[in-house]
């Protein structure tokens, strides 16, 4: 099976001070469709810089990332926003809503990006956030809705170019445990029904029964097994805060 | 594109208030230092420019208007002699002193003209006709010295160089670059008050024939006619402003003021614009994280810049023509005409969409990470 994302001997360096900080240091990771895989690990670890070149909006120091098939590493700066645009979703811990836009808005936005007409835009975005539940927030600016509810929008945004892959940066760290639940539902929905290969860095041990597979990132490289699947029961053992799940 | 650019702007009302502020001060700015500088320049040269003339003949090296050095009035006729010449008239520029009536003085700058040729006579004309010169005495000034000079009336009698003036009218928003304010009279009287023998004048204003060369008729003037210059209306119009505006340090300072106001306009517009972007600066990062290209980035920064610049513009002008109109009562006149308020939109778009690509720069060199951090 043909990875959605495959990355090898992934390395990135930050070039700060007179060494600078190796943040990777020979990843090797592949993301497939239809999986929801779960990255984890301490702060500084560098997971969300692995997410961050697996987005395509960071480029890597070393090694290789093929994106649906494509390499990555050698594209322009001008290349790179389209690959994203094309492939790829991103859900982010702190919405990213504008502020400005209402929430039909927001979704029409992405679609004015794949330059979709307007017409059709304001259709589309109504079905996606009918698919969210909220079709009647429709005109709601983000700063009247819930922090479950904006995540929704952002679910439907990132939704909204259709991409194979959706990247998550800690979806459900602003939300409560109910309002997450329904998020990560939402995100497995995305990778078991439709296909979607989902990606989310997290700390929140409660949404872990949800994954399929979790990689635990240490001082820039993979802690432990990588392509296995962990099953829940297990996770308790691996990883000491993951009892409580949400499913 | 969804209205991301107007409703960056719109949605936070004080962030508005205070980008329009920026710009509406940075056009009044503009206006006010530029209106001063062309109000300066105009004044300087406003005698010669308002005369018939095509040629002006003066002594050798009269740097400017106001310094004319006293010929003798017989190179009239040499004038008048010349082909090409329609019509040639004496006329006389050189401050004297008005005695006011609480016994102070003032310095005025006396323009001596012949009532009955239209070459040069005092303009904007108000609660007076030019004939009314004809009468003895007679001296027309403008209305906004009357404070000044002491003047309240039409027909007070004051004292100009030791010999009696009556003012019969005033004329309206004739100013002069330097302190002293015109004062219109005849020939003759003008000779009196600056004390000039009366075989003399200070310049000698010509028209041609229609359809003559007026270069070629120049020439043969200076042929003719000795110990004199012979200075094209627009020439002598340059010399005179060139000197007060460039030797002077009045006029280097209105320069001066001019390019600051330019300067510090764009300044503040600059800082407002780049506030402005900088401020949805994360926006921006997840509009590039989502797969915008630059272009898509760029227009939005843009629009919001231009709407600035529109609205700014506008309301800046609004407050211009008010400073322009209440500047017409003073000494100091601010003037705006119609290709400087035009100019002055391209300016102020120019301004905001500079800024903005100031700004684009920082949107440009964004850490992608940002939009990953809560």
């Amino acid at each position: 099976m043909q990875s959605a994302i495959a990355v090898r001997e992934l390395t990135k360096k930050y070039e700060e001070g007179a060494t600078g900080t190796l943040a990777l240091r020979g990843i090797d990771l592949d993301a497939h469709a239809g999986e929801l895989l779960m990255l984890m690990g301490p702060s500084g670890s560098g997971k969300t810089t692995l997410l961050s070149i697996m987005g395509c909006i960071l480029t890597a120091s070393s090694g290789s990332v093929k994106v649906a098939g494509r390499e990555v590493s050698g594209l322009t700066e001008k290349q790179l926003p389209a690959l994203r645009l094309e492939h790829i979703g991103f859900v982010f811990q702190g919405f990213n809503l504008f502020p400005t836009l209402t929430a039909g808005e927001n979704v029409e936005l992405m679609l004015d990006l794949k330059g979709i007409p307007k017409a059709l835009a304001k259709k589309r975005s109504q079905e996606l956030l009918d698919q969210v539940g909220l079709r009647e927030k429709y005109d709601s600016f983000p700063s009247d809705l819930s922090g479950g509810q904006k995540q929704r929008i952002a679910i439907a945004r990132a939704l909204a170019g259709d991409p194979g892959i959706i990247l998550a940066d800690e979806p459900t760290a602003a939300l409560d445990s109910q309002t997450g639940r329904t998020v990560m539902e939402m995100m497995s929905d995305l990778a078991h029904n439709r296909g979607r290969a989902v990606v989310i860095v997290t700390h929140d041990s409660r949404v872990l029964n949800f994954a399929d597979r979790i990689v635990r990132i240490e001082d820039g490289v993979i802690a432990g097994p990588n392509a296995t699947h962990v099953p829940p029961e297990l996770l308790a053992h691996d990883l000491p805060q993951a009892a409580g799940g949400l499913a | 594109m969804p209205p991301l650019a107007q409703r960056n702007l719109f949605h936070d009302k004080v962030r508005l208030t205070v980008t329009l502020t920026g710009i509406v001060f940075s056009v009044v700015l503009i206006v006010v230092q530029l209106g001063l500088f062309l109000g300066f320049t105009t004044a300087t040269s406003n005698l010669i420019d308002h005369s018939n003339a095509d040629l002006w003949i003066t002594s050798k090296n009269v740097p400017y208007v106001e310094q004319g050095v006293a010929f003798s009035e017989r190179k009239l006729n040499q004038v008048r002699a010349v082909p090409g010449v329609a019509d040639a008239q004496k006329i006389i520029t050189h401050w004297t002193q008005w005695k006011r009536h609480d016994g102070g003085q003032e310095s005025v700058q006396i323009v001596g003209i012949n009532v009955d040729d239209p070459i040069e006579r005092p303009w904007n004309v108000v609660e007076a006709r030019v004939e009314d010169l004809k009468s003895p005495d007679a001296v027309i000034l403008d209305e906004l010295y009357k404070q000044k000079l002491g003047v309240s009336h039409v027909g007070e009698v004051f004292e100009i160089g030791g010999y009696r003036a009556r003012v019969v009218g005033f004329t309206r928003g004739i100013r002069s670059f330097t302190t002293s304010p015109y004062v219109f009279t005849t020939f003759k009287n003008a000779q009196d008050f600056t004390n000039m023998r009366e075989d003399q004048t200070m310049f000698i204003l010509v028209r041609v024939r229609q359809g003559a060369d007026v270069q070629q008729v120049r020439r043969q003037l200076l042929e003719r006619v000795k110990d004199v210059d012979v200075l094209t209306t627009a020439q002598f119009s340059r010399m005179t402003t060139f000197y007060w505006m460039f030797t002077t340090g009045a006029g280097v300072a209105v320069l001066i003021a001019a390019v600051l106001g330019l300067v510090v306009g764009f300044v503040v517009v600059a800082q407002t614009i780049y506030a402005t972007t900088v401020d949805h600066i994360r926006e921006f990062g997840t509009l590039k994280a989502m797969g915008a290209p630059n272009s898509y980035v760029y227009k939005v920064i843009m629009k919001q810049a231009a709407i600035s610049a529109v609205l700014g513009y506008a309301l800046g002008m609004v407050v211009s023509v008010f400073v322009v109109q209440e500047s017409q009562k003073g000494g100091a006149a601010i003037l705006m005409p119609l290709p400087m308020a035009v100019g002055m939109f391209f300016l102020t778009l120019t301004m905001c969409v500079g800024a903005a690509l100031v700004s684009i720069n920082k949107v440009t060199h964004i850490d992608p990470a940002m939009v990953f951090k809560g």
